[in-house]
């Protein structure tokens, strides 16, 4: 199977070859390549990409995967309809 | 040791900005350090707007000549992708007599400037975005050339312009300290190496005010947190950015389709927080259902903040110090991201000892010295 056709972000479309390509051009931790090509910016927030990201770097710079960081956990954990926020509590 | 004709401090779009522009002029043995990883300051945490509609001419200037550049960016840096610079306008909306009239204002200023901007009547404005509450504002302003720009690939085609003609980049340096003799720079320390050098760009975004300490110079700025949110990406409902300085917002719909929004905390204190509230979240979630409902039925999946660096006027300083060989790119507020274009060819301008432009004394450091003089920006949020 060819490295454009393995999907490792499914939310941006983003392709291993993609994250490759990154790795090449000198972008070489998860925030760097996240700026560049999206990866974990859409409705999932990573927790389906990160892992998989976090591990292409880790055989890139040749260190073990768990020193690799990966990005901040921000809310929301899940998407939220803005109305329904706005409307949770109208007599504060 | 490592040797360097001028050391920039901050990769963010100042310091690329900075350094392409005196690359381009010839500068060589250009570095620019940063402590983290690539735009890990405001750049790549901003709504990356780019507006012309301001109150102080200073600011108009600025905006317009930076306006220009971007139009041409792709094609000036030799980009491989797109800024994806996108011109659907900014609609700022007044909600009272009193912003009436300032807007009245804003627009004669703006027009003598050249800025294509329109004072239109609130049915004028919901032809622009139809689905606007009516009862939210009265009338609004409109410029079509204002807009947006990816800030990520902004500052990436910088950086790899930068890089082409050979000036050197070092992340995870963080500056800690920056060692004078007989009053000149003579060189930089990180926590990871030392680098020779006579020149020093202060362009530290939040930790502006701290690298100026290195020094001795009391730069008047202070930073504080700034929250944003972004929701999934939605089909295209909204072409200009959507603003409200007395409602206190901003909103845009960028060409992916997610819809950035941000709001300013009056409450805010003077540190470098960039933490998320659920206050924030709250009062923006109230702001954006009352002013666009449709926007609110979207779903939001992360927010976020970052630093604005502020001045007294809320304009920034572009500036020499008294410390010879020092040199200030810092105090953008909410309208750094925008100004990058004219703060690297400004800047540069100084460094060199070129000739400058007319208006650039006005961003001296120099005129905080007589406060009562300065000129002071109301059109932010
Ligand atoms: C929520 C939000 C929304 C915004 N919206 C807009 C907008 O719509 N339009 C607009 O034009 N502007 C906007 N801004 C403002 C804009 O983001 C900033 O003015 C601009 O990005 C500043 O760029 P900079 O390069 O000066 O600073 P930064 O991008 O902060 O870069 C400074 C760099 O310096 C580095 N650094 C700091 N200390 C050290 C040290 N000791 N050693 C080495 N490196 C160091 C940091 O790591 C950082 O990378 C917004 C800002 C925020 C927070």
């Amino acid at each position: 199977m060819s490295k454009r056709d393995i999907i490792i972000c499914r939310c941006e479309d983003v392709s291993l070859a993609d994250i490759h390509e990154a790795l090449d051009m000198g972008y070489r931790d998860f925030e760097s390549i996240k700026r560049i090509l999206r990866v974990g910016m859409g409705p999932c927030q990573g927790q389906s990409c990160a892992h998989l990201v976090k591990n292409e770097i880790a055989r890139y710079n040749k260190v073990n995967p768990e020193t690799v960081k990966i990005h901040k956990t921000r809310p929301l954990i899940s998407g939220v309809v803005l109305k329904d926020i706005a409307e949770s509590d109208e007599d504060e | 040791m490592n040797r360097a004709e001028i050391v920039i401090v901050g990769a963010g779009i100042s310091g690329l900005s900075i350094a392409y522009n005196l690359a381009k002029k010839g500068m060589k043995n250009i570095v620019v350090l940063d402590k983290s990883h690539f735009l890990a300051g405001a750049t790549a945490r901003c709504g990356a707007g780019v507006r012309q509609q301001w109150a102080t001419e200073l600011n108009c200037i600025l905006a317009r000549k930076s306006i220009e550049f971007f139009s041409h960016a792709n094609e000036t840096l030799n980009y491989h992708r797109d800024i994806e610079f996108k011109q659907g306008g900014y609609l700022i909306l007044s909600t009272s007599k009193e912003e009436d009239i300032q807007f009245e204002k804003n627009v004669k200023l703006q027009n003598s400037l050249g800025i294509p901007t329109k004072h239109l009547t609130k049915d004028e404005a919901l032809k622009i975005v139809p689905h606007l509450n009516p009862d939210s504002f009265t009338t609004a302003t409109f410029c079509e050339t204002d807009g947006h720009i990816n800030p990520f690939l902004m500052s990436e085609a910088y950086y790899l312009a930068a890089q082409k003609l050979g000036v050197e980049f070092h992340f995870f340096n963080e500056v800690e300290d920056i060692v004078l003799e007989d009053g000149k720079i003579a060189k930089v320390i990180t926590d990871k190496m030392e680098i020779q050098t006579n020149k020093v760009v202060d362009a530290a975004g939040g930790y502006a005010q701290e690298i100026g300490g290195m020094v001795g110079i009391d730069i008047p700025v202070y930073s504080e947190n700034h929250e944003i949110l972004v929701t999934e990406r939605a089909t295209q409902m909204l072409e200009p950015m959507v603003m409200s300085f007395s409602k206190n917002i901003y909103c845009q719909q960028v060409p992916h389709g997610s819809i950035m929004m941000g709001r300013n905390n009056p409450n805010a204190l003077h540190n470098h927080d960039v933490s998320s509230s659920w206050r924030f979240l709250d009062k923006m979630a109230k702001t954006v259902n009352h002013i666009l409902p449709e926007v609110a039925k979207q779903r939001v999946i992360r927010t976020w903040g970052g630093l604005y660096n502020i001045t007294p006027d809320f304009q920034p300083i572009i500036s020499d110090s008294n410390v010879k060989g020092f040199y200030i790119a810092c105090g953008y507020s909410g309208h750094g991201f925008m100004f990058a274009p004219i703060t690297g060819e400004l800047l540069t301008e100084i460094i060199l000892g070129e000739p400058l432009e007319y208006y650039a004394k006005a961003l001296h450091m120099d005129r905080f010295n007589d406060m009562d003089k300065i000129d002071k920006e109301h059109s932010v949020v």
